[in-house]
């Protein structure tokens, strides 16, 4: 094998090892990659998303609160809201296809949903974690 | 002496009856309609997410303009939103707020107004934590056309 077949067959495995996440097409695609780019800068080691690092996220408890308390244990399922009782419509795309369709409406609710659950911002690559197990969810 | 006395009393008489509206609940009155025929999708979209979208007429305008300052801490959770967003429905929500508010105060809570505690102050502290209740702030529960502004007391049915 010549040196640049095996520079190039290096180049796409680790390509391919470390972008799993843009491998899906559809609902979440453009949001991971500007979340990518946005996690690069914020820290210097990141490597890529993980669905699983999202799922437990999803699940994680700070005091009495977590994101399944309103949401429910299943994305797929539709929530209610912890304090008025309102309907809220299932989160992952596969059963709702609206979700993760407008970038500025994920934004305006992982700053509030972040801010009730962790009194804190969200960083991106827990966004991205998060986004990269909801377009996992089958 | 007798024109002047019957003028003063016409004028006393006819300005209760104009005031009588506002002077009500001791001038926390609801606006009549609650709310305005010209609805705005913003409005109904935003403040209809987590709970159902108030009318604009159960608060007077200064009540609205503290509401839509302080979204981010809106009773214990964030809700925020874009600065245009904010800007284009506070202008809505003022427009149409209660008519009929002559009192300085602006509360926050629609259920610690005047008007509100008054016209349900029959029911017993238990009946709004029935299940099928929870909250004061709940109207869809016993006001079924609330979202459209419809609070008619015919219309009202109490969940067992």
């Amino acid at each position: 094998m010549s040196r640049i077949t095996l520079f190039l067959a290096v180049t796409l495995l680790v390509t391919a090892a470390a972008r799993p996440v843009l491998a899906q097409p559809g609902a979440g695609a453009a949001l991971l990659d500007t979340y990518r780019a946005a996690a690069m800068k914020e820290e210097s080691g990141f490597r890529d998303f993980s669905a699983q690092r999202g799922e437990k996220f999803f699940f994680a408890r700070n005091g009495d609160m977590s994101c399944a308390s309103c949401h429910t244990d299943n994305p797929k399922a539709g929530g209610k809201h912890a304090k008025t009782g309102k309907a809220i419509e299932p989160l992952a795309p596969v059963a709702n296809a609206q979700r993760l369709s407008d970038p500025a409406k994920v934004e305006k609710w992982f700053k509030r949903n972040c801010n009730d659950v962790l009194q804190r911002a969200c960083s991106a690559r827990e966004k991205g974690d998060f986004v990269a197990w909801l377009v996992s969810v089958k | 002496m007798k024109t002047l006395f019957s003028l003063i009393l016409a004028l006393a008489l006819g300005s209760t009856a104009a005031l009588a509206d506002s002077d009500k609940y001791g001038g926390e009155n609801r606006g009549k309609p609650v709310l305005s025929g010209q609805s705005n999708s913003k409005w109904k979209q935003e403040c209809g997410s987590c709970h159902m979208a108030f009318p604009p007429g159960l608060l007077p305008a200064e009540s609205w303009r503290k509401m839509m300052g302080g979204l981010d801490k809106h009773f214990g959770t964030d809700a925020s939103l874009t600065a245009q967003e904010n800007r284009e429905i506070t202008a809505y929500l003022v427009k149409n707020a209660s008519n009929r508010w002559n009192a300085p105060s602006a509360p926050l809570r629609i259920t610690e107004t005047a008007w509100f505690k008054r016209k349900h102050d029959e029911l017993a502290p238990a009946v709004w934590k029935r299940a099928a209740i929870k909250s004061p702030a709940n109207c869809v529960a016993c006001h079924a056309g609330a979202e459209k502004g419809d609070f008619e007391e015919d219309r009202v049915r109490i969940p067992r």
